[in-house]
């Protein structure tokens, strides 16, 4: 478990996104983190920014969870303003086991394989080879959506213009529960 | 002691007190005091739904026809906590539709709302009125359906904000013919479509409404059709604003627009097109309240023309498109001005912001009566907020965020200590303080020596030890909420006066150096605390370790004992 978490901080390049104040380089591996949440170093950790606390500023301007804080109600609205035919469509991607979602514009992708390919490289993880006739078999991640109906769907078993037009929302199944989808 | 009034003559003059605290503090002075009091309580605010059972709020008052009822944790705005956290309302709807009936009125604040719940109001309340749901979910059409169909005095249907799934979009049909009881109705967060020839008549027949709000779904020729019908309307939120000024429909809009001089308070504009703006010119005057903040797409100078003409504004939200000059036009134009919220116009996008501490301070030299502040800007700085301290020295919600948590003071890159501690400093009567920015232990330091109303406060990024959370504990007698996230305070000050959390609603520290053992013996040493922890990952599975850090804590007074509803994910300790 702890192996996997770590991997999974170090892939996510957690580090180079992590608000600190600390100058760029310095390095903050000696401090035990349980949390993978965004936490900035005290100054009383790192003890080579105490002068500097000041001037030191993040190396650089990461999102944070939840800041700034604008409700996500509000988000969803504002951001829905901008999705039209010509400006994408952002749904969410979670992944089991993942702490915390994604957010990815569909309409940015030609094809299963390519998205398939984008999500594989967001999440480290192999889903699968892709195929017109079997769908999305050969790993332990399924990709599933949920689509107009509220009801959640294999990835790749309808022609891809379908797909983008019905899918709400992207969730990236772990193990077991996700071949009982895919049973032919 | 003898009593010299008949219990009559003592429940005439409460039925005088219309605030929660004073009916609560005439609850306590003696138990003939204590008895005609609940019998004739009305109205009843719960802060915490999990601070107190529906069972006991009926026995002790029996005669409620008003609940208000708080679910979720504020900072679930902000996706810091799980969906099925927690908040359910239907225990309490089944709980008083067998004790007490004769409820009229419910509002509710982030709770899971579901179609069974609304489908048992409908049923159980006779006499029921009034709906007001605010950032709930867990509902869709169906279940307004059954509220439309059923509720035969409806007077207010509020839907402020909710995430509500629309799978037939029938809803607004289901208001009977009968029905002509209704003054208020905000669907405006609604995403589907409505029927609008229902709509129309629902208008025409309820001649006593005086708030509606619409969807997007509305466009500009049925709003004018609606406006033409309803012409006494107070508070009006536009649907769609887009069509083409040359057109027959712009002429007829801005023609009974002109009629609507009733109409005080102005929202929605969900879609618009900025050269269609001028048809609202004619009811600027009278304005006391604008809410322009899910209207983006409108560029600073035509936002500005519109807001000058609004001379006796009161409360302006607002998005940052409307720059640090906009604020100056502003602050020369609404001399009234009471409260403004700036808001951020791209969430996701953080290298644009419009505002600065220069809009800040041209809003407060020009609005002495300012009160009420949430400000999302690039940048502040300490002498700004001194500036803003003296001129507006009656705030009692100072809230600002910046936009990068911890941005020092723009021109001297110090920390912005001192601008806030000249905030609490100066508003003697400030309730509610969320502070943000480069801040040390300083800052928490004159909050607890300067802020005594404070009753709620919200900390991000903030302190650089414990003593900065005690600070705020030790000095801040009136405090009700205390949000903390990401911030090195840790056990010392979690433990350091653990009988203040009785005296408080609750308390929330994410992402702190708050460790598993220290809530524990917390939890071991208050039994009327809910110490609860919040795990979303996968480090559940066994004991965990005391010396590990807690990703979420939320903990909170409550006299009946941990709850049963929480999830895998929620221990309570």
């Amino acid at each position: 478990m702890e192996r996997a978490s770590a991997a999974y901080e170090n892939d996510l390049n957690l580090k180079a996104t992590e608000l600190r104040l600390g100058l760029p380089g310095t390095d903050e591996s000696s401090e035990k983190q349980s949390s993978r949440n965004y936490k900035r170093s005290s100054p009383e950790m790192d003890n080579s920014c105490q002068k500097d606390e000041q001037k030191c500023v993040p190396a650089s301007k990461a999102q944070v969870v939840g800041w700034p804080p604008v409700r996500s109600y509000l988000k969803n609205v504002l951001h829905q303003k901008n999705d039209s035919d010509l400006s994408g469509m952002f749904v969410k991607v979670s992944m089991d086991g993942a702490p915390y979602l994604r957010k990815i514009d569909i309409k940015v992708y030609k094809n299963y394989p390519d998205l398939l390919k984008a999500l594989e490289n967001m999440f480290k993880c192999s889903i699968g080879v892709y195929s017109e006739r079997e769908g999305c078999n050969g790993s332990d991640f399924s990709p599933t959506y949920e689509d107009k109906d509220g009801d959640w769907m294999l990835v790749g078993d309808v022609p891809w213009d379908m797909f983008i037009t019905s899918c709400k929302r992207l969730r990236i199944m772990k193990g077991s529960e996700a071949k009982g989808l895919g049973c032919l | 002691m003898v009593n010299y009034f008949p219990e009559e003559v003592l429940e005439h003059v409460f039925s005088f007190l219309t605030s929660h605290r004073d009916r609560n503090a005439v609850s306590l002075v003696c138990k003939s005091w204590y008895n005609v009091e609940r019998f004739s309580r009305g109205k009843v605010f719960i802060g915490n739904c999990y601070a107190i059972s529906p069972e006991r709020l009926i026995s002790r008052f029996p005669r409620v026809r008003s609940l208000t009822l708080k679910g979720k944790p504020h900072f679930a705005d902000f996706n810091l906590v799980l969906h099925d956290w927690g908040g359910y309302v239907y225990p309490w709807i089944e709980a008083m539709a067998k004790g007490c009936t004769n409820l009229e009125e419910l509002r509710l604040k982030r709770m899971l709302v579901s179609d069974a719940s609304l489908e048992l109001i409908a049923k159980s309340f006779p006499n029921f009125k009034s709906l007001v749901l605010v950032s709930c979910e867990g509902f869709t059409t169906d279940g307004l359906a059954a509220i439309a169909s059923n509720c035969r005095f409806l007077r207010e249907l509020d839907l402020q904000e909710n995430e509500v799934e629309d799978p037939r979009g029938q809803w607004l049909s289901c208001f009977p013919d009968s029905c002509t009881s209704l003054a208020s109705l905000n669907f405006a967060c609604l995403k589907g479509e409505v029927n609008l020839a229902a709509l129309e008549r629902l208008v025409a027949r309820c001649r006593n409404l005086k708030s509606l709000r619409l969807n997007h779904a509305v466009p500009p020729d049925v709003l004018q059709k609606i406006l033409a019908r309803a012409p006494q309307l107070v508070d009006l939120g536009a649907g769609s604003f887009v069509h083409d000024p040359e057109s027959e429909t712009y002429n007829k809009l801005k023609n009974v627009m002109q009629k609507c001089t009733s109409i005080r308070s102005l929202s929605g504009f969900l879609d618009v097109n900025a050269r269609c703006l001028p048809a609202i010119y004619p009811i600027c005057i009278n304005l006391s309240s604008l809410n322009l903040s899910y209207a983006p797409g409108i560029y600073s100078k035509e936002l500005v023309k519109l807001i000058r003409k609004c001379k006796k504004l009161q409360c302006l939200w607002i998005l940052d498109t409307i720059g640090d000059k906009g604020l100056s036009v502003v602050a020369s134009a609404c001399k009234e001005l009471q409260e403004l919220r700036v808001f951020k116009s791209d969430p996701n996008d953080v290298g644009n912001a419009a505002v600065t501490e220069e809009g800040l301070v041209a809003i407060s030299a020009g609005c002495p009566n300012l009160n009420s502040l949430l400000y999302f800007c690039r940048q502040m700085t300490n002498t700004a907020l001194i500036t803003v301290a003296k001129n507006c020295p009656n705030f009692i919600r100072f809230r600002l965020c910046t936009l990068d948590p911890i941005t020092p003071d723009a021109v001297t890159m110090q920390p912005l200590d001192n601008g806030f501690g000249a905030i609490v400093q100066s508003c003697k009567g400030l309730k509610r303080l969320s502070v943000s920015g480069l801040l040390t232990d300083q800052v928490f330091l004159y909050i607890g020596m300067y802020a005594e109303q404070l009753e709620m406060l919200s900390i991000a990024f903030a302190g650089n030890s414990d003593k900065g959370m005690v600070y705020v504990l030790n000095g801040c007698k009136k405090l009700k909420k205390l949000e903390i996230r990401d911030s090195p305070f840790g056990n010392m000050a979690l433990l350091a006066d653990t009988g203040k959390y009785e005296t408080m609603r609750s308390l929330w520290m994410s992402s702190c150096k708050v460790t598993f053992g220290a809530c524990k013996s917390l939890a071991e040493k208050m039994p009327r605390l809910n110490v609860e922890i919040i795990n979303e990952g996968d480090e559940m599975e066994g004991g965990s370790d005391d010396r590990q850090n807690v990703e979420k804590m939320y903990l909170y007074r409550t006299l009946v004992g941990p709850r049963k509803d929480a999830p895998d994910s929620v221990w309570t300790l």
